[in-house]
């Protein structure tokens, strides 16, 4: 092009910058708005001196907090999510844990892409679908076998899609970490147990507790699984916000709401923490 | 139940004894079709408190043999024997061996004296025998100031000690090291060049060098072992191996090397006559563990037992010079020569200059005595 | 398993081998060992249940929700035909059919405008210092794990007819009357593309970030402007990055059930709404049976179509 010169972009002030693009910052900030705003005006509203739950009148106070702490269905609900929630997380971990160390160490061997698709299969079946299907399977187990684990029947529920989200960051950080450290564990005479518990174990710490930290959230947060599984008195958080919907609204919904996203925010920022911690120390 | 590190070995032992003998190993990857032989049948011997260095290009199976040895990986025929105990079914924190890993494989969770201190620890010492020993191993590598640092906070070269510290902690009966220079810059290299021959010296302990840097190998081994394509392809001591390569890819792989076509005339006890290409007759030397027999062969001739002349009757072979190529300290002259093979001259630099030679010259090549080797294949 | 035969002189040959191979099986047996909980606890309560519902799907439904114990094909029939109550005969009707062409028009929307918006956003963030990076993640990584009915809900909170947006808007003047918001096509868009945008920027900016802005400045020496740097060379190497991100859109989107339930109010349903009827008021089970498996069809569609795709791109690149 004998003209091609002529399109060489002209520098308006100081250095030239190469990744700089027309309105992205712009796009940037309309998604933070979009994303954020709802949130905000959730936590604001929460505090509201009047009973409406967006329009806003008198002085912010704690009232609907209070409020909320002593509905007892409230407190209820927070008791079985608690249960669900430490249940499925505990469990969920240790077995991620155990699979993560079986699919990644040592050379490939047949069936270990099974395994990996079979624990991350509960990522790609939609959330309606495996709602629907836990639902079959204990009324089925109900009905014919007699089989009903009460609120055990939604900690397995949870437990399920709980260990691909556990086994992710576990199975990240393994895959990260040398396995020449552990090699070397072994030729400074460490037996299998002794290299796992001295070497692995410890260096495995950050994902551990970022897999913890994914099976709490997702298991908390869960709500179409929950709400079809759940048998009567097994009323969770979110099933009772739900519920509370459905009746006049007043800003008790967005103090319970905020409680909701500020326990889940807590686990998100903490394991950011956690995992920029460690970065800074080993790098 | 492990073993027991065993103590230093005595500074000299019996010339010849092996620490480690490798009969027949063998080891492949995968089945079928797609069977990798990492290792191909190797046999050697490694003697008490030699330097000896597995030398390769990458792939040739130089650090599976080192893994086979360590324990990492079970030979899938042959056998090991450790001082003469077969050691081929045990796994590696039951061998006597310890390793110095390629990029080190610190433990980054702990100090320098922790790391130091793991195989004793292991071992089930007791507490006052891994502190004494951790401060003399730190001694021994000048790293006493860093005892409680974390290993990720000290440089390359000081982690390189800590590695070998802590692989020798335990005395162990062979130190394995897998390329433990190669992430090290040119100076520190050369500085932990001669560290690893002081260390090998004090400790008295057979060091099993695993590295595919020639001169790397040349300076530091008593003995290397080339190898290529899972086969060890010549055992001999530096001077053996650079001087008498047994083998095209050994001459070709260990320094800049001339190939010609020649014919062997005759040969008797180690010496032959062969016939250049351009029909001079020479003095040969023949391969030392390969029988030979009269007619075409492969000779090699290093660059620099090769002098160039503008005397083209007493010349060995005659070519055209095409590049001179100046480096300092000597020139390397490319030529074609009269049979059309290309030949390179290396010749030291004097301060006048007066000698050099031009591009396009025709000029003459005269080899030194035992210029010429013959080779295997 | 080839037993192979060795004369005495080789007994240690057969020794290496069988040392070797029996380190590897103890490896491999210890690795499945490793596996087996969590393969058994998704076996049992994940992939039975999947199984549990293909028998459903092929039952009579019971009156009050549940099966009934006998072969039908009703619940797959039923999706394009309604059967005349008088004669038994079959109509053809779409009413079902438009659920999922509505699914479909609404998951491909929300892709579409969560990389329109998705992409700029997620490049912004590749470019900041690498020390702000993070933070930016961490920005977009807070809704991502969010409790998205309360998310939900909040945005329910502000388009409803006397939410804070019309408030606002008539406080301001702008309008009269409230303008209705919620219970409309725009409500569950709004509200898919909310939940699912983390989705689109989290692998996008994956891909961003590890580009190397070398390419870039070749392609502004080169005489490309702005413009055509972002078409011709950035938005090509984030090709796998955009491929990944629409996936993780579209296929949540598509099976989407707290969106529509909230925000579509029962009356603009999508497939995920439709299957969850069948096990409330609805009440059947094996209908909504047969829609999960349908849109678990179209979802290994998505997937498989993703595979293929992303494949020839690694090909391509390599």
């Amino acid at each position: 092009m004998a003209d091609a010169t002529t399109e060489v972009p002209l520098v308006r002030t100081g250095a030239f910058d190469l990744k700089w693009q027309p309105g992205f910052g712009v796009a940037t900030m309309v998604c933070l708005v979009l994303l954020y705003a709802p949130m905000i005006v959730l936590f604001v509203f929460s505090f509201n001196g009047s009973d409406s739950i967006t329009r806003w009148g008198g002085l912010p106070n704690w009232h609907w907090y209070t409020e909320a702490f002593a509905d007892q269905e409230f407190r209820s609900a927070a008791m079985n999510t608690i249960k669900i929630t430490v249940v499925a997380t505990i469990i969920s971990t240790l077995v991620a844990t155990a699979a993560a160390i079986g699919t990644t160490r040592g050379r490939r061997f047949a069936g270990q892409g099974a395994i990996y698709t079979v624990v991350n299969l509960p990522l790609m079946v939609p959330e309606i679908i495996t709602a629907i299907a836990t639902l079959s399977f204990f009324s089925l187990l109900a009905q014919y076998a007699g089989i009903n684990f009460g609120i055990g029947n939604l900690m397995l529920a949870h437990t399920v899609f709980c260990i691909p989200f556990a086994y992710m960051p576990i199975r990240a950080r393994l895959e990260g970490m040398d396995e020449r450290l552990e090699q070397a564990a072994a030729d400074l005479y460490a037996t299998p147990w002794q290299a796992f518990k001295r070497v692995t174990l410890p260096l495995l710490v950050p994902g551990i507790s970022a897999g913890t930290a994914l099976a709490f959230i997702v298991s908390f947060d869960d709500f179409t699984i929950t709400q079809l599984v759940a048998g009567p008195g097994q009323t969770t958080l979110p099933l009772y916000i739900w519920a509370k919907t459905r009746r006049p609204l007043t800003p008790e919904l967005n103090a319970m709401c905020t409680i909701l996203l500020a326990i889940s925010i807590l686990f998100v920022v903490g394991s950011f923490l956690i995992a920029n911690r460690r970065r800074s120390k080993t790098e | 139940m492990h073993g027991q590190a065993p103590s230093i070995a005595p500074r000299v032992a019996a010339a010849g004894e092996a620490a480690i003998s490798i009969e027949r190993v063998s080891k492949s990857f995968g089945g079928g079709e797609d069977i990798v032989r990492a290792v191909d049948d190797v046999s050697l011997a490694i003697r008490k408190n030699e330097f000896f260095t597995l030398l390769g290009p990458s792939g040739c199976g130089k650090t599976t043999l080192l893994r086979l040895i360590a324990g990492f990986e079970h030979p899938t025929r042959g056998r090991l024997l450790l001082d003469g105990q077969d050691i081929s079914a045990l796994p590696p924190f039951k061998r006597p061996v310890n390793t110095v890993f390629q990029n080190y494989a610190l433990f980054p969770h702990m100090t320098v004296a922790q790391n130091i201190g793991f195989g004793l620890e292991m071992l089930g010492k007791p507490r006052a025998e891994i502190s004494a020993t951790v401060d003399r191993m730190l001694k021994l590598v000048r790293m006493e100031e860093l005892k409680n640092r974390r290993t990720s906070q000290i440089s390359g070269g000081q982690q390189q000690r800590v590695a070998l510290a802590r692989a020798l902690a335990p005395q162990p009966k062979v130190l394995l090291l897998d390329e433990p220079l190669s992430a090290l810059d040119f100076k520190l290299r050369k500085d932990m060049q001669i560290e690893l021959k002081r260390l090998q010296h004090e400790t008295g302990i057979t060091f099993v060098f695993v590295t595919h840097d020639q001169e790397e190998a040349l300076t530091m081994s008593d003995r290397i072992a080339v190898m290529n394509k899972g086969k060890v392809l010549q055992i001999g001591s530096p001077r053996d191996i650079y001087d008498r390569p047994a083998e095209r890819f050994v001459a070709n792989f260990i320094g800049d090397t001339n190939f010609l076509d020649a014919e062997l005339e005759s040969f008797a006890s180690g010496i032959g006559t062969v016939r250049l290409p351009s029909g001079a007759r020479m003095n040969a030397s023949l391969p030392v563990d390969a029988a030979v027999s009269n007619g075409k062969v492969s000779v090699v001739v290093r660059p620099e037992h090769a002098r160039l002349t503008r005397d083209l009757a007493s010349a060995a072979l005659k070519g055209k010079l095409d590049t001179v190529v100046y480096f300092g300290t000597d020139t390397h002259y490319h030529l074609k020569l009269a049979s059309g093979e290309p030949f390179m001259v290396r010749q030291q630099n004097t301060r006048d200059g007066a000698a050099a030679f031009a591009a396009g010259e025709d000029v003459g090549i005269t080899l030194s005595d035992n210029a010429v080797q013959v080779l295997r294949d | 398993m080839a037993e192979t035969t060795f004369s005495a002189g080789l007994l240690p040959d057969d020794n290496a081998e069988h040392v070797a191979r029996a380190a590897e099986q103890a490896s491999v047996r210890t690795r499945w060992a490793l596996s087996l909980p969590s393969l058994l606890i998704i076996g049992i309560f994940g992939i039975v249940p999947l199984l549990v519902i293909v028998v459903y799907s092929f039952l009579g439904a019971a009156a009050y929700g549940g099966v009934e114990w006998r072969f039908s094909t009703d619940a797959y029939v039923g999706f394009l035909f309604q059967k005349d109550i008088f004669d038994d005969t079959l109509h053809f009707a779409p009413d079902y059919l438009q659920i999922y062409l509505r699914s479909f028009l609404f998951a491909l929307g929300t892709t579409a405008i969560c990389l329109l918006l998705g992409f700029p956003t997620a490049y912004f963030m590749a470019t900041r210092p690498p020390a702000q990076r993070n933070y930016w993640v961490l920005l977009i990584t807070i809704p991502f794990w969010s409790n998205l009915l309360v998310r939900t809900l909040a945005v329910m909170l502000i388009i409803r007819d006397e939410g804070l947006l019309n408030d606002g808007l008539i406080w301001a003047g702008a309008i009269q009357k409230p303008v209705i918001m919620l219970y409309t096509n725009f409500s569950i868009v709004l509200g898919l593309f909310y939940s699912y945008l983390p989705f689109m920027i989290l692998p996008l900016y994956a891909s961003l970030e590890k580009m190397d802005f070398r390419l870039v400045e070749a392609g502004f020496d080169l005489y490309a402007t702005r413009g055509k740097v972002l078409r011709r060379i950035i938005m090509p190497l984030a090709l796998p990055g955009i491929v990944a991100g629409c996936m993780l859109v579209f296929i949540p989107a598509l099976g989407a059930y707290v969106t529509p339930l909230i925000l579509g109010g029962g009356t603009h349903l999508m497939i995920g709404d439709l299957i969850g009827q069948q096990f409330g008021s609805g009440r059947n089970w094996p209908f909504g049976c047969a829609q999960a498996l349908i849109l678990m069809a179209f979802v290994l569609v998505t997937l498989t179509l993703y595979v293929r795709l992303s494949g020839g791109k690694v090909q391509q690149h390599g």
